[in-house]
């Protein structure tokens, strides 16, 4: 399998990495790879420039600030589920993380890439929403924090702009009781719809083109789910109900 | 990089991916490649000791790391690292495509837990496809593996 051709670049310092999203037309960011070179070795995706941010081991901490955890761009969700930081503050954020794909594939991964792909069914962005989360956005122009509420744009689209790198992501610690739960057609796969919960706050996780907020009372209200072959809408939409009842009698 | 412990020459092509270094550039064969977008786990090698996906990789991306195939488990003529003499003692395998790929996932998992649980097992096993086995003799192979571990 063959990748299109790009041009590879190996930054060794943040600034460097920001020049060259400033610099570079259609460059693409590459941390764990794990959603990035599927999309690369079916062609779905063309950059002409990866930027791989891999040489910026500063990027991999996590640690505790503003009554929640924050990590780098190049956490990986592996030592973000194994953190015993993270478990004592954010235990959502490490069920969460426990559903995400297989351990092989979060080894790779990593927490800051999942919410900046933006895949509709994908947990952590919903878990940034219900828990109020954000991310910041760092370039030559400046700093500026993203709150999950304004992140999320549409599939696979975020408030990112082009010449933004995504350095870190803020999860605070959940104010009441949470839960996530979500049903797949077989562990591991992307999620056919899933809700996150925290005290009163449910967000969905595949069933519309971005991670929603939705009333507990009535979650299904305004939805309009796609269908595919693994779920019709009317399944997705039977889904929500189920698992919703399920998170809010955690 | 260092592959099986030799240092390699870096590859030329960055769009080459990590799994096709391993089998074209290196002739190392033994990473079997099936779905080659991350979901199959054929192409599970060690990258400084932990299982990752070759596929899912740029081989420029390995480089100053250490990567582990099935080849370097046990050297020609050598016993069997305990993984491969569970998966051939328990029947683990019936054509053998995916069993580079179990072998190195489980190589991994058994670091992390030494003392698995049957639930450990199914999880740790998840990101590997078998289409003959039913992986009932996977199961088991595990075990003995985390037996022979212990043994060694």
């Amino acid at each position: 399998m063959k990748p299109p051709p790009f041009k590879y670049h190996g930054p060794t310092s943040i600034d460097d990495a920001c020049d060259l999203l400033s610099s570079l037309e259609d460059a693409k960011v590459l941390a764990g790879g794990q959603s990035l070179v599927p999309l690369l070795n079916f062609r779905l995706a063309r950059p002409a420039h990866i930027v791989d941010i891999n040489r910026l081991p500063e990027l991999a901490r996590i640690y505790e600030r503003d009554g929640g955890v924050a990590m780098g761009a190049l956490a990986r969700q592996a030592a973000v589920e194994d953190s015993d930081l993270v478990a004592r503050i954010c235990p959502l954020l490490t069920k969460a993380i426990g559903l995400v794909a297989h351990r092989v594939i979060r080894n790779r991964g990593t927490v800051c890439g999942s919410l900046a792909h933006a895949d509709p069914a994908s947990e952590l962005p919903a878990a940034l929403l219900a828990l109020g989360g954000h991310v910041i956005a760092l370039s030559t122009r400046g700093q500026r924090v993203i709150p999950a509420a304004e992140l999320f744009k549409g599939v696979f689209e975020t408030a990112l702009a082009p010449d933004e790198l995504l350095v870190e992501a803020w999860f605070p610690a959940p104010s009441g009781v949470f839960a996530i739960a979500e049903e797949s057609r077989r562990h591991g796969d992307f999620a056919l719809a899933g809700v996150v919960r925290v005290a009163d706050r449910l967000a969905l996780f595949g069933v519309a083109p971005t991670p929603v907020l939705v009333d507990a009372r009535d979650p299904t209200r305004g939805l309009k789910p796609s269908g595919d072959l693994e779920a019709t809408p009317e399944f997705r939409l039977h889904l929500v109900k189920v698992l919703a009842k399920r998170v809010l009698a955690a | 990089m260092k592959v099986n412990g030799v240092n390699r020459p870096a590859p030329v092509d960055p769009r080459r991916l990590l799994s096709d270094h391993l089998r074209h550039d290196l002739g190392l064969t033994g990473t079997h490649v099936g779905c080659e977008h991350g979901v199959c786990g054929c192409c599970t090698v060690l990258l400084d000791g932990a299982p990752v996906r070759s596929c899912l990789m740029l081989a420029v991306q390995a480089e100053g790391h250490e990567v582990t195939t099935i080849e370097g488990l046990a050297a020609p003529g050598a016993p069997l690292h305990p993984v491969q003499q569970a998966f051939h003692e328990c029947h683990g395998l019936q054509c053998g495509f995916c069993t580079p790929g179990f072998v190195m996932s489980v190589v991994g998992f058994l670091e992390e837990n030494p003392n698995p649980s049957p639930e450990q097992i199914d999880e740790g096993i998840s990101g590997n496809l078998c289409r003959c086995t039913g992986y009932a003799s996977i199961r088991r192979a595990v075990h003995r593996a985390a037996e022979l571990s212990h043994k060694k």
